[in-house]
């Protein structure tokens, strides 16, 4: 389903990489984790999967369903099926939780050639999915996350997930600052989710969202690369002995 | 003097031309004197160094315009181009004045809820006209205020009894017609009876694409513990001159709060001031500008405190692009006496463009020791975290941009609490949104 070879990515205008020949695979149905210590490069990679600006992608390929995605806009990868859910998502004055949603979909069935659900049936899915996920319905008559705590905003992320059912979906350190109830949420979203054709993409620093989610692999990003590759087991051992060994190893080559 | 003679030599006859057309009542006839006997001596202000008031804002061009008076009542306007082009509902209470003149046929007064909706032509021997008209709004408030009462023939007036109940609102609508290029001098007054509450609406269109000059002063009176909710739209053309006077005064506990909406025209200033000039009044003004091309937009708003327990806010938002330019100058004075004042200001802009250029300048003056009072400022460009965060869920740059700003905007025109009005804004703001972002870099 995507396929990464050999990306290097830098900030714009800045001269050092952060992604440096970053190589990966993730087939349909698949649940990849992407461990790593500050700074090795786990946001930019997400970010630079979806086409952020703030970053430009040197050299290497990045295909999406065997489609090179890098010189499309982020709204046309998102179309495609490519989903990012936000480490910091952003503060929308003005703009309500149903009309964004509502607009991100019509987007969506547009592209894959359906009508826009009418007003009634997209009401009636927007409350399902609210109450699944558990946000206050009191909080998406606001502006979209603005004012909302930590776990409010990546509760809306999920129930934006759960909305928009993308092909892969890339969780950017969702778990960072939930508590244990939330955390939950998110997993029960994720695995709720799972399907042979969907695929998941969930960067964190730590192991604790991994208890919920079982990755099927698991990568360990350093200073910009892949160091280490394995199954779930991986992520108990940086659990256990932390990022040392590799940040040791990765200084080393 | 400071007039261009040509300029001058326009007005003068003008005057002339009224003043011996028919007879008024002695006290207009003074009071249309004194306020040409004022122009005369000042002109036109200019954006010369050191004139604080008008730094930003340069006339000259208006100074070359040959905007003549419309002595000719007209009626020439079908009610459905109103019904179309402007605010409207029928069951609002609207006196319609077309390019300046007061249009009977036009116009659609319900009355009899406590409250009297005249032109104020029609209504000189009115006690409460003569002790309000021009004592809040005076001659030499600036020159615009001295013209259009030099001018003085059509208005409105609505004088509100106490204890009112707001059952609808009263609108006066202002438009110019295609075809002309008058100067037009829209005047208003409104007296609201203790404990009444009202809803009034002014309304600045055009209907052609010729440039005018629109002058108006609007005073609003507001008894002890009277309420009125008050919009002002203008949506002009980018030709037109358009210099508002709004001057409002308030005694104990009563509510004045005011949201406007404008459409940048060639050059637009809105001039309010309000005295808050017994204890425990309150005073709110909202504004939202949206300016491209080469439009000039000058938010000049001021509010004195005079007495304690008083509550002020000032919360403007602009959304500027192409070359435009937009002035927000917000003074809060806090005088001595007024102790317990609480006052906050904000303003707030978006710029599209790197032509575009704000000047902002909240200010507080404060001589009272002990109140709350707050002010801030910001211009920034589009927000990139918002506009990649709408991109990453599909929603294409253009459609995100125009959220954004459409949502920028509702802050200011989700006040509105009259329904077709603020139908009619947001149509307006719709409008308006491509033509700032074709504008925007």
């Amino acid at each position: 389903m995507l396929q990464v070879t050999d990306l290097h990515a830098s900030v714009v205008d800045a001269d050092e990489e952060i992604l440096k020949g970053l190589s990966l695979s993730i087939g349909a149905g698949e649940v990849h984790a992407i461990m790593g210590p500050n700074g090795s490069g786990k946001s930019t990679f997400a970010n630079v999967l979806l086409g952020r600006p703030d970053y430009v992608v040197n050299s290497g390929v990045v295909t999406f369903e065997d489609e090179d995605i890098l010189e499309l806009f982020p709204d046309q990868r998102a179309l495609r099926g490519m989903f990012l859910a936000f480490q910091y998502p952003a503060e929308i004055p003005g703009v309500r939780p149903w009309q964004f949603l509502k607009a991100a979909l019509d987007a969506r069935r547009e592209y894959a050639g359906e009508k826009p659900l009418s007003v009634r049936d997209f009401s009636k899915l927007f409350d399902d999915k609210v109450e699944a996920v558990g946000i206050d319905p009191d909080l998406v008559k606001r502006s979209l996350n603005e004012g909302f705590s930590g776990g409010e905003k990546k509760r809306n992320e999920m129930l934006q997930l759960e909305m928009l059912e993308p092909r892969l979906a890339i969780l950017d350190e969702t778990d960072s600052g939930l508590d244990v109830d939330a955390l939950r949420i998110v997993a029960e979203g994720v695995n709720s989710l799972r399907s042979p054709d969907r695929s998941f993409l969930i960067v964190t620093h730590y192991q604790r969202l991994l208890n919920y989610i079982k990755p099927d692999v698991v990568h360990i990003l350093v200073d910009g690369r892949i160091v280490e590759t394995g199954g779930p087991e991986l992520a108990m051992t940086v659990e256990n002995s932390g990022y040392e060994q590799y940040i040791k190893a990765a200084v080393a080559d | 003097m400071t007039l261009a003679a040509a300029t001058g030599e326009k007005y003068a006859a003008d005057f002339k031309a009224l003043t011996e057309l028919r007879p008024v009542s002695d006290w207009v006839s003074k009071l249309r004197q004194s306020g040409w006997d004022h122009f005369d001596s000042i002109g036109f202000p200019t954006a010369r160094r050191g004139n604080e008031l008008w730094k930003y804002t340069n006339l000259a061009a208006l100074d070359q315009g040959q905007f003549g008076f419309q002595f000719d009542e007209s009626d020439a306007v079908e009610p459905d181009v109103l019904r179309e082009r402007a605010p409207w509902s029928d069951d609002w209470s609207t006196l319609v004045f077309i390019d300046g003149r007061y249009s009977e046929s036009l116009s659609q007064v319900s009355s009899g809820d406590g409250v009297q909706v005249r032109n104020l032509s029609d209504v000189a021997n009115s006690e409460s006209l003569r002790t309000n008209l021009g004592t809040h709004a005076a001659v030499d408030e600036n020159a615009f205020s001295a013209l259009n009462t030099a001018f003085l023939v059509d208005g409105g007036f609505v004088q509100i009894a106490d204890n009112r109940e707001d059952t609808s609102p009263i609108h006066f609508l202002f438009v110019t017609t295609p075809g002309g290029s008058w100067a037009i001098y829209p005047r208003t007054l409104v007296v609201s009876g203790i404990n009444s509450r009202s809803t009034v609406i002014e309304s600045y269109i055009s209907l052609g694409d010729e440039g005018g000059f629109t002058a108006p002063v609007a005073e609003y009176v507001l008894n002890s513990g009277a309420g009125i909710e008050h919009y002002r739209v203008l949506v002009e053309n980018e030709e037109t001159f358009h210099i508002g006077t709004t001057r409002v005064y308030q005694l104990d506990n009563s509510t004045f709060t005011s949201t406007s909406f404008a459409l940048g025209p060639k050059i637009g200033r809105n001039d309010v001031h309000v005295l808050l000039d017994a204890p425990g009044a309150e005073c709110t003004l909202n504004g939202l500008y949206l300016t491209t091309g080469d439009q000039h937009m000058d938010n000049h708003i001021s509010t004195t405190h005079a007495k304690p327990h008083g509550t002020s806010h000032q919360f403007y938002k602009g959304v500027l692009s192409g070359n435009s330019r937009a002035v927000f100058s917000g003074r809060v004075l806090v005088e001595k006496d007024a102790q317990k004042t609480q006052a906050f200001q904000k303003d707030l802009n978006l710029v599209l463009s790197h032509g575009a250029e704000i000047d902002t300048k909240p200010s507080l003056e404060i001589y009272a020791d002990d109140v709350q009072c707050a002010h801030g400022a910001t211009a920034g460009h589009t927000d990139s975290e918002a506009l990649f965060y709408m991109q990453a869920r599909g929603i294409d740059e253009v459609t995100a941009q125009a959220m954004l700003m459409r949502g920028f905007a509702s802050e200011i025109t989700d006040m509105i609490r009259v329904d077709g009005l603020q139908d009619y804004v947001h149509g307006v703001v719709e409008e308006v949104i491509p033509r700032l972002q074709a504008a925007a870099d």
